[in-house]
């Protein structure tokens, strides 16, 4: 075997780095650390030249192992990982000195202190990289197939992007028909062009796309495999109606006897049959039979539906059918739910009758709702002389969520448009901050301003029914801070509308756990990066879209979920993708067995082999976490470019300048 | 602070996970959030990866106090390579204890990709109490009759749980 030959290159990062280690003295001392027979610094060394310098070094000084001591591995790693190929270096024959971020930038008045650090830094490197094997990043052919979990907007804009790019899309959906929160609302700001009308025509896009299969009232039960190669299981509930012969006509849920409140699509307001179909342009136009309410389930009697079926499409008898899904990549949209105002009793949302949410009020006001667009109170009739629309239910508060819901504003705003209009009643919005804030919002703002609708500063401490006084009486009286003339005020109306926040899903750890996604603090998904990749997951293969990864409105939903699209479709061209080799292997020659690795991976990633009686690392799951490695008894585990030799050498070359202690307790006793 | 020379400075290795706590000490580091140079830090790609032997290693070569960070509860990049980082930390600081070692030296903490001033201030405050309690030692702490008096308060609860 030949000897390492290593070459060190110190980064000025112009003054980042330079103005405050004192880099020529850092590559001159580098010269000392073992193997290293190369150290240069210069200005810039992720700068063409820069990277020229190291390749040339690489040829002319035949070096095995290169360290850069320059920025965060975050930055640039990828960038001389790059050059050392180039030069015919393997890749992982490569490691970064972080002493940017971690050392000048935070010790920036002290010049021998991060100077020794600098030291510190570049010697782990050095004596780490001298441990590290050239390693190959592993190639997996795409599966051109994408899973779309979610049919709201943003599910159906990336699988029409998708579809009509000329692949297939599968779109998995709980309820029985796409559409998702928008197919519920009446009309969208600050536009007031009505939701149906804008909507409707993408559902029918998606449900006739020959390139898109619809899964609607379907769960996902198991994910498997990773990027390129994803298998998913999905449990098909039984409508108990046959798609194959079903026409749609209607006659099922006109002849069904039993009514049901429709707690879902009409948010409580409305009723359904026990077969039914949500809403008039569901797709697809197949009903679902509601086995808890129907009677037949119940009592074995009626078939009411089955005896007027002209299609005879009823199947009583069908069952929840399970499928298997291969797909190279997947997008999750899967929404939001509303924040429920019940967790706020001091607004009384479920005890005054004549206190409504959001959602309900977007039924009531829609034209296709319970009362065919008109505004009423609870009792479906009365119409409000004067309504308070409260901001921020559930929002920017500590005690419920600290983050802003983005759309309640600008909701609020459009349902004072709607009742002003409608019911001519005197409105009043109680806000803490008006937040208009995309294009054409501070503008409608402005338009509801000059319509007269009343804005008071002040969030709401009570809604009551108990009257001060005669003008209170049989009245809602909303409480409030007046924050702009430092004055309690009690606003007497009828009708109060909540607009409450959005939140994750109830089941969204369970989805991310499933998926093996992130999910942050509120429960929202984890993107990428922030600003630079927001669709994109920690997870290769996995993208996220709409609200599912914090509140956002219609335009931002369907941007997102365009761009998802656009990012399937990047991986879907390549027909391939490099994946980083990091993966934990068992040396089966030392496996005793014990399976102790077995239940500790996250991703079921180790199976135990009972015929050799040893345990083996499908490397096409495995993350690279390394927590089995850690865990294994026999040392038999290794986790490639983390290995312990690679972390032992590294924390032995960090304490170069301080290992000469005395011995310790842990070496008499070894 | 570091200017007064007589102050000992210890050194302190740091373990972080490459997902959060690296990225909370890159984001200290773009923000200019300055912190004692008394950290070295080690990338790993998850605190499950960590090896207590790495933690025994570092004190044995020179360290004065050891420091791990990963992701938040919950929020393991992983999905919960942090929880299995907590039960072997336990583990672990119940041999150190045993050996005499402080409380102090050998910690664990969360902080998550934007949260680089709560590492910072993660690193001050570990700073000041290792600067307290002096160069690690191992012996001060033992009893000078028996060392293995350190061990009677375990051998009492081993007792205690009729083993």
């Amino acid at each position: 075997m030949t000897e390492s030959r290593v070459g060190v290159y110190v980064c000025h990062c112009g003054h980042n780095i330079a103005g405050a280690v004192d880099v020529e003295h850092l590559s001159e001392w580098a010269l000392d650390l073992p193997q290293v027979v190369v150290a240069r610094n210069y200005q810039f060394m992720c700068a063409g030249t820069g990277q020229e310098l190291i390749e040339n070094d690489i040829r002319e000084y035949g070096l095995t192992h290169v360290v850069v001591a320059s920025c965060s591995p975050h930055m640039h790693e990828k960038t001389f990982r790059n050059a050392c190929e180039r030069a015919g270096l393997n890749a992982y024959l490569f490691e970064m000195a972080n002493i940017r971020e971690h050392a000048s930038w935070v010790h920036p008045n002290n010049r021998s202190a991060a100077t020794s650090k600098a030291k510190a830094l570049v010697s782990a490197a050095v004596h780490r990289v001298l441990k590290h094997q050239a390693l190959e990043p592993m190639r997996v052919d795409i599966q051109p197939t994408t899973l779309v979990v979610g049919g709201g907007i943003a599910g159906i804009q990336a699988a029409l992007e998708i579809a009509d790019a000329g692949y297939p899309v599968y779109v998995v959906e709980r309820e029985p028909s796409i559409g998702g929160h928008m197919a519920q609302f009446d009309k969208t700001f600050p536009t007031l062009d009505c939701a149906a009308c804008i909507l409707t025509p993408k559902m029918f896009d998606a449900g006739a796309h020959p390139n898109i299969t619809l899964l609607t009232y379907s769960e996902i039960e198991q994910v498997e495999g990773s990027v390129g190669n994803f298998r998913v299981t999905v449990r098909r509930k039984a409508r108990k109606v046959r798609e194959d012969v079903c026409t749609g006509c209607g006659t099922c849920w006109e002849k069904c006897p039993v009514k049901v409140v429709d707690g879902v699509f009409e948010a409580g307001l409305g009723y359904r049959k026990a077969i039914y179909r949500p809403f008039p342009q569901a797709v697809p136009k197949y009903p679902v039979i509601d086995v808890e309410n129907c009677t037949y389930f119940k009592t074995e009697k009626c078939r009411a539906c089955e005896r007027y079926c002209p299609a005879s499409a009823i199947d009583f008898e069908m069952q929840d059918e399970i499928v298997t899904l291969t797909v190279g990549n997947i997008i999750l949209a899967t929404g939001y739910d509303l924040f429920d105002p019940r967790r706020i009793p001091q607004y009384g949302y479920g005890r005054l009758p004549n206190v409504f949410t959001s959602l309900e009020f977007e039924r009531l006001t829609n034209a296709a709702g319970p009362t065919g667009g008109k505004i009423t109170l609870r009792d479906g009739e009365t119409e409000p002389r004067s309504v308070a629309i409260i901001h921020c239910v559930g929002s920017r508060d500590k005690a419920y969520n600290e983050y802003c819901s983005a759309i309640c504003c600008m909701s609020s705003l459009k349902f004072a448009h709607l009742a002003k209009e409608k019911t001519n009643a005197e409105i009043y919005n109680f806000y803490i901050d008006m937040r208009p804030i995309a294009k054409g919002y501070e503008e409608f703002y402005h338009r509801i301003l000059a319509e007269g609708v009343h804005f008071i500063r002040g969030r709401v401490a009570e809604i009551t029914d108990a009257a001060y006084g005669p003008e209170e009486a049989g009245k809602l009286v909303v409480v409030a801070e007046d924050t702009l003339i430092g004055r309690q005020r009690r606003v007497p109306v009828d009708m109060v509308i909540l607009a409450a926040g959005l939140e994750p899903r109830r089941d969204s750890q369970a989805v991310s756990h499933l998926f093996g996604v992130g999910c942050g603090d509120s429960g929202f998904f984890t993107e990428r990066h922030p600003k630079l990749d927001p669709v994109a997951t920690v997870t290769e293969g996995i993208y996220i879209a709409g609200a599912c990864q914090g509140p956002k409105d219609i335009p931002d939903t369907v941007a997102q979920g365009a761009a998802a699209a656009a990012r399937v479709l990047g991986v879907i061209s390549r027909k391939q993708v490099l994946l980083e080799p990091v993966r934990a292997s068992i040396d089966e020659s030392r496996c005793s067995g014990c399976r102790v690795c077995n239940n500790l991976c996250p991703y079921n990633a180790i199976e135990y082999l009972a015929e050799p009686g040893v345990s083996r690392v499908n490397a096409a799951l495995c993350k690279g976490c390394g927590t089995c490695v850690a865990a294994c008894p026999s040392q038999a585990i290794t986790g490639a470019h983390f290995t312990f030799d690679q972390i032992m050498a590294e924390i032995d070359g960090i304490l170069i300048d301080v290992s000469d202690r005395e011995q310790s307790p842990i070496e008499v006793l070894a | 602070m570091m200017s007064d020379s007589d102050k000992f400075t210890p050194v302190i290795v740091g373990f972080l996970c490459n997902w959060c706590s690296y990225r909370a000490a890159d984001l200290a580091g773009t923000s200019r959030m300055g912190y004692p140079a008394t950290l070295r830090d080690i990338r790993i790609m998850c605190t499950g990866r960590l090896d207590p032997t790495f933690v025994l290693r570092a004190l044995q070569e020179g360290a004065d106090g050891v420091l791990i960070m990963g992701c938040h509860p919950g929020q393991c990049h992983y999905q919960e390579g942090n929880y299995k980082a907590i039960r072997r930390f336990a583990l672990l600081k119940r041999v150190l204890r045993q050996m005499g070692l402080e409380e102090e030296r050998v910690q664990l903490h969360w902080a998550s990709a934007a949260q680089g001033l709560l590492f910072a201030e993660t690193v001050s405050r570990m700073t000041k109490q290792i600067q307290a309690l002096g160069p690690l030692d191992w012996s001060r702490n033992w009893p000078n009759e028996e060392p293995f008096m350190l061990l009677q308060p375990y051998l009492h609860e081993e007792a205690a749980h009729g083993r």
